[in-house]
């Protein structure tokens, strides 16, 4: 089953964080990518731009409207993804338990609804 | 009426004894557990019509597995007509259905129990899905043990097993890693089940469908399975000393007998041997656990029928490491309860005093209860007065409802 692990985090924070700490992370995630690589489960992974960069677009009575920021105001954002293909959700979970995120933010997982 | 054909005595003992396999089995193979019910009571359906006429097979579970297997290709290829996304389903129910060897269905009924205790499963609805889906109780009777109404149960339930097929929640044995938590969590769901059913110790109430006994066989079928795991043990032993003292927990005209003036030679002794037994394994596994240590209670008081009194040093020890190990509440008053049989009633009171803060003690029906006892034990009968109300207020059951207001109109009297 595929499965998205979607990545949340307070970009305020991270943007504020010192160099070192940034380093750090971004290494943690590369590690975190190389071994999803070797475990051959990696379907694809993106990081996102934060949500100063959002825009939205939205029906408002019958008329299609673009705003500018997020979908939603929250204390944490959707800061990227992996998509994983794995066995089951014991699976899934194993991996997002590794993912840094799970120490500094929150990772969600998702089922990946097949059309 | 009840219908009492062989064959319809022959349905209905394949329906105990299968049930629970033949959804574990038909469900762990498509992650479908709705699916597994519905194609199994077609299965029963069809056995009720079709052995009265043909006779009773010689293996009634591989009949019903093989006509179960039958009907859930049909649905899953009816679906197929509505939803092109259901080719994968269809491929593994017909890649299930030929894998499947009708003469030697295997017991997965653990490997079911674990996915409805998965922590993706809300906590409160894991025990009454282990009991819908392994034993077959219909969401009315579970609504009623678990104070719920049957529209929500049947709601609650029927999400449940569609976020064990959508989410993709395993049908396996968790790595010994996981184990001990996961089970843990199968454990609970079937104590929460022996809870629910504890309030009817006759197994008489219509509204507890013999929970007791039935939450007594998932505890069997864990050992079954699991014969090593030492808190699978002790649940399973802490469920029969309990059940042990059913028949003695009220008197023959109904009325309220507690523990302490409960007569031993009612108590059921070949339950108590078999959970004496069940724990002195446990113990000789190593790795203690709430369970045991419960056990270990119940152990102590069942002493008395050999002994004629009651420990209560090793009573309180014995709290002492369930409080260290769990930190609840609960565990807290029988502490408490315990401290004011070996230090006194100021001792007990004095714990309890330590716990009334905490806001789950308002509502605490045996918070109360042991309050009122202490109290009265003390001589300060109109607080004791004003805890038997909360007591008496709090308590749902009728029989113990009536013996605490016996308790708090002798006080009374003994104050004129």
């Amino acid at each position: 089953m595929q499965y998205m692990l979607a990545i949340y985090g307070d970009e305020r924070a991270a943007e504020s964080a010192p160099r070192e700490q940034t380093t750090e992370i971004v290494n943690a995630y590369m590690a975190y990518t190389k071994a999803l690589q070797d475990a051959k489960v990696l379907v694809g992974s993106n990081r996102l731009r934060p949500t100063s960069a959002a825009t939205t677009v939205r029906t408002v009575d019958g008329q299609t409207k673009v705003l500018d920021g997020p979908f939603a105001e929250t204390k944490e954002q959707l800061g990227g993804y992996y998509l994983i293909d794995v066995a089951d959700l014991d699976a899934a979970l194993n991996w997002a338990k590794r993912c840094p995120a799970a120490r500094y933010g929150t990772v969600e997982v998702r089922p990946i609804w097949v059309m | 009426m009840t219908d009492t054909s062989p064959a319809h005595r022959a349905a209905e003992r394949a329906a105990r004894q299968s049930y629970g396999k033949l959804v574990a089995y038909l469900a762990a193979r498509t992650g479908d557990v709705t699916a597994a019910e519905d194609a199994l009571a077609d299965a029963f359906a069809g056995a009720l019509a079709s052995w009265p006429i043909r006779g009773v097979p010689q293996a009634p579970e591989a009949w019903l597995l093989a006509a179960a297997r039958r009907r859930m290709i049909d649905l899953a290829r009816r679906r197929r007509t509505r939803e092109a996304a259901t080719d994968r389903l269809l491929l593994s129910v017909e890649e299930a259905a030929s894998a499947m060897d009708p003469a030697d269905v295997p017991d997965w009924r653990l490997r079911l129990m674990f996915a409805c205790a998965h922590p993706a499963i809300d906590a409160a609805i894991q025990s009454p899905l282990i009991l819908q889906t392994v034993l077959g109780l219909d969401a009315a009777a579970i609504a009623s043990a678990f104070l719920m109404t049957p529209t929500a149960m049947s709601q609650r339930l029927v999400r449940a097993k569609r976020r064990i097929h959508d989410a993709g929640i395993p049908f396996h044995l968790p790595d010994r890693v996981d184990l001990p938590g996961r089970l843990d969590a199968v454990l609970e769901a079937i104590y929460a089940a022996f809870g629910a059913g504890w309030p009817d110790p006759t197994g008489l109430d219509a509204r507890r469908q013999g929970l007791l006994d039935e939450a007594v066989w998932l505890g069997r079928v864990v050992v079954e399975l699991l014969p090593d795991e030492p808190e699978g043990l002790g649940l399973l032993a802490l469920m029969l000393y309990a059940g042990a003292r059913r028949m003695a927990r009220r008197s023959s005209d109904g009325q309220y007998v507690p523990l302490s003036a409960q007569d031993p030679a009612l108590w059921d002794a070949a339950a108590i041997e078999e959970a004496e037994r069940l724990l002195q394994r446990a113990r000789s596994l190593g790795g203690i656990g709430r369970f045991q240590l419960e056990a270990a209670v119940q152990s102590v008081h069942a002493a008395r029928r050999t002994s004629g009194q009651t420990n209560w040093g090793a009573i309180l020890e014995l709290y002492d490491g369930l409080l260290a190990l769990t930190n609840s509440p609960v565990v807290a008053v029988n502490r408490a309860v315990a401290l004011g049989e070996t230090a006194g009633p100021a001792g007990g009171l004095a714990a309890l005093d330590e716990i009334g803060g905490d806001q789950r003690m308002a509502a605490y029906q045996p918070y109360w209860a042991a309050r009122a006892d202490l109290l009265s034990r003390l001589g300060r009968r109109a607080s004791a007065d004003a805890a038997y109300a909360q007591a008496i207020l709090l308590e749902p059951d009728m029989a113990v409802r009536r013996f605490l207001e016996q308790r708090r109109a002798s006080i009374r009297l003994n104050s004129f």
